[in-house]
């Protein structure tokens, strides 16, 4: 044996191996069983328990959902169908669908215009979520909220294209002036919307009921419509105020830093539920007497501050991991501070917070429920109040709490997919 | 400083620097520094580490503000302006240690964002000139190409062709090959002496000695904040005059 010892320390390979398939083995799922879930007495003492409780929920659950009783219009009558038998009670969400979906007040003649919105909606969001979607697709996009506003509160279709009009008046403005000064042409665009709004409600005023639809005010939207339009309206809106929040923390101008802090440390420092209370009742105390200032539109202003201070912090982290290089090198291109955000700097900070951008989503979305406390009729709104209350259908908790929790659940694993989906498109550099 | 005349290339002043200093809070980094750099000029800047090197070619393109003296750059003075800083920078290309090639877009987009963007070039127009660039720091078969997805030569390379599509008047090169393993550094050295010898104006801090000796009308030498030396290549090597620069060269070609 020493012998070969001394030999084998010079070595020249002179025949090269050829690739070999990996050993086979058994094969299956009893393979698969026996390694995941059977591999000690401890492992399988487990599987066997957790068989078992799948088990009793199973049979304790699944006879309620196919016993269930889809056709009846009182718990009553439920009762008396079943008559003993196991089974759920789920006429309770044939008899109310329209109310848990579009709440108590909105117009029954009228779903069809949520109904519509939702789906253009769908449409709208195709190019954001899709960078591969045509990108023409975006000038409806940038439309959706005039048109989604119109549908959903209806009027005279004047004020969304007032509203419209605003904005296209404010971007010209900046356009002209953009190239002397960025912050001159900024002012100067806010300057002309508001002056564009101001005259156009005389406009809209004057033409109360031309080309109009029926008006809905915001107190009689409710259901899962409201959970839908709070969440994406205060998702839209508090992604850019986030990132802009976030610029402004990492400010070299101070009064600017300083605000940011203040206000993200600030609305972080509170729960949400006492910030919708001030929207429902303080807010008022300061707006002149008389004013209608939308209560909808209040609870949208506080949900959304408050989503936006914690988008900000998580940006801020996106923003902290990119190296100093990335800086620099866009710097001495000669890009201009916006041009380095909106093309180097922010594409990668985003991408590194999607995970994070999406739980404040999810979190906010879920959120909306809160509303409920300050009794406006939301989804959990609609069956804590009319529907419980009800004489009909008293005492109907399992199947409307697990029909809310499937839907929430529904919106948002989707969410959460979609995210994982954009981060693995994403993925380009491979370190 | 008799020297700096005899070397020149040109009349033209590219850069010049007078009686420059700057401090990191309190800590005084560079100290009276004065230079100037003719058009054409191949200057290469050499010193021990933390001597200040990287902050002097970084206040150049105003990277790093200076607190005292003056810097003029192709006619414009670097004051606090933001409108000269970014005209500076546009005609000045910088080449980093890493790299810091913009990992999201591709080789071609990393190359046509300037132009695009601050020169205001077409897009079609930019991609063309980005591709003659990218042929001649001969890797334009990668244009489609992430940078992750490149080694670290070409990926240096990249870089320079990045700087060069804004059709910079000067270039500025940190440190450009200290980052590679040295099978990469002879391809990223070629391609600084192409440029070289197309007449460019170029600061290189760089510790390739064969380099500076080969391309180089001067060499710097500083230390401790300060110019020290400076002398064209031949006498710099073979006849240091300081006792820092003997050392220092000593060391680095010693062994
Ligand atoms: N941002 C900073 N804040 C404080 N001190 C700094 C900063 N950057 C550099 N310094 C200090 O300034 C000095 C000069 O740094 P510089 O990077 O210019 O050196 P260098 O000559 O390029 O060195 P090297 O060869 O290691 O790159 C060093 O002592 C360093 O510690
Ligand atoms: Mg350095």
């Amino acid at each position: 044996m020493s012998d070969t010892h001394a030999h084998a320390v010079a070595y020249v390979r002179d025949t090269m191996l050829p690739q070999q398939p990996p050993p086979a083995s058994e094969a299956g799922a009893v393979k698969w069983m026996r390694e995941n879930l059977f591999s000690g007495w401890f492992n399988t003492i487990l599987t066997l328990v957790a068989v078992y409780i799948i088990f009793r929920l199973l049979s304790g659950s699944l006879p309620w959902f196919l016993g269930g009783i889809w056709n009846a219009d009182s718990l009553a009558t439920c009762r008396e169908v079943l008559d003993g038998a196991t089974g759920g009670c789920f006429a309770v969400l044939t008899e109310r669908w329209n109310q848990l979906l579009f709440g108590v007040a909105y117009p029954n003649d009228q779903y069809w215009r949520p109904t519509l919105a939702f789906v253009l909606l769908l449409v709208a969001v195709a190019p954001v979520l899709y960078p591969k979607a045509p990108r023409k697709m975006l000038i409806f996009t940038g439309l959706y909220p005039f048109v989604g506003f119109w549908l959903i509160w209806g009027g005279t279709i004047f004020a969304p294209l007032v509203g419209l009009l605003g904005f296209v008046v404010g971007y010209l403005l900046f356009k002209q002036v953009e190239r002397q000064s960025f912050a001159g042409g900024a002012a100067l665009a806010v300057v002309g919307a508001l002056v564009t709004w101001w005259a156009g409600g005389f406009l809209v005023g004057a033409a109360e009921g031309v080309i109009a639809l029926e008006p809905v005010p915001s107190r009689d939207l409710g259901g899962f419509m409201l959970n839908l339009i709070l969440g994406t309206v205060c998702i839209s809106l508090s992604l850019p105020i986030g990132i802009l929040l976030a610029l402004g923390r990492q400010s070299d101008l101070p009064i600017v830093k300083w605000i940011c802090v203040v206000f993200i440390e600030f609305i972080r420092g509170v729960p949400l539920i006492t910030l919708l209370f001030v929207a429902n009742v303080v807010l008022a105390y300061f707006l002149p007497p008389g004013t209608n200032f939308d209560l909808v539109l209040r609870v949208i202003i506080m949900i959304t501050m408050f989503a936006s201070a914690y988008i900000a912090e998580v940006i801020r982290g996106g923003l902290a991991a990119l190296p100093r290089g990335q800086y620099e090198a866009a710097d001495s291109l000669g890009l201009d501070y916006g041009q380095s955000m909106r093309l180097i700097i922010l594409p990668q900070a985003l991408k590194i917070s999607i995970p994070g951008i999406v739980n404040v989503a999810v979190g906010l979305f879920k959120d909306t429920t809160l509303v409920s406390v300050i009794s406006m009729f939301d989804m959990v709104g609609m069956i804590r109040g009319p529907i419980l209350a009800s004489t009909e259908w008293n005492g109907v908790y399992w199947e409307l709490w697990s029909f809310a929790i499937l839907l929430f659940f529904v919106v948002c694993y989707s969410i959460s997919q979609y995210s994982q989906w954009l981060e693995r498109q994403l993925q380009r550099d491979h370190r | 400083m008799s020297a700096q005349t005899q070397m020149k290339v040109s009349d033209e002043v590219a850069i010049s620097i007078d009686k420059m200093n700057k401090w990191y809070g309190t800590f005084h980094v560079l100290r009276d520094i004065d230079l100037t750099v003719y058009r054409g000029e191949r200057i290469v800047i050499a010193g021990p580490s933390g001597s200040g090197k990287s902050t002097l070619i970084r206040c150049i393109n105003a990277l790093e503000e200076h607190q005292k003296g003056r810097i003029e750059v192709d006619g414009t003075v670097l004051s606090s302006d933001l409108k000269n800083i970014d005209k500076i920078r546009s005609e000045v290309g910088m080449v980093f240690q890493h790299f810091n090639l913009f990992p999201h877009l591709t080789i071609l987009e990393n190359c046509t964002l300037a132009p695009i963007w601050v020169r205001k070039i077409p897009k079609r127009e930019a991609e063309e000139t980005a591709m003659h660039f990218l042929e001649k720091v001969k890797i334009p078969e990668q244009a489609d190409k992430y940078p992750g997805q490149l080694s670290g030569g070409q990926q240096q390379r990249v870089a320079i062709a990045r700087s060069l599509c804004m059709k910079p008047r000067i270039m500025l090169f940190d440190e450009p090959t200290s980052a590679l393993d040295p099978e990469m550094i002879k391809e990223v050295l070629d391609t600084m002496v192409s440029l070289a010898e197309e007449g460019m104006t170029m600061l290189c801090v760089t510790h390739e000695m064969g380099f500076a000796q080969a391309v180089a009308n001067r060499v710097i030498f500083m230390a401790d904040g300060q110019i020290v030396e400076q002398n064209n290549p031949h006498d710099f090597f073979n006849n240091p005059q300081n006792e820092r620069t003997k050392l220092f060269l000593s060391q680095i070609l010693g062994h």
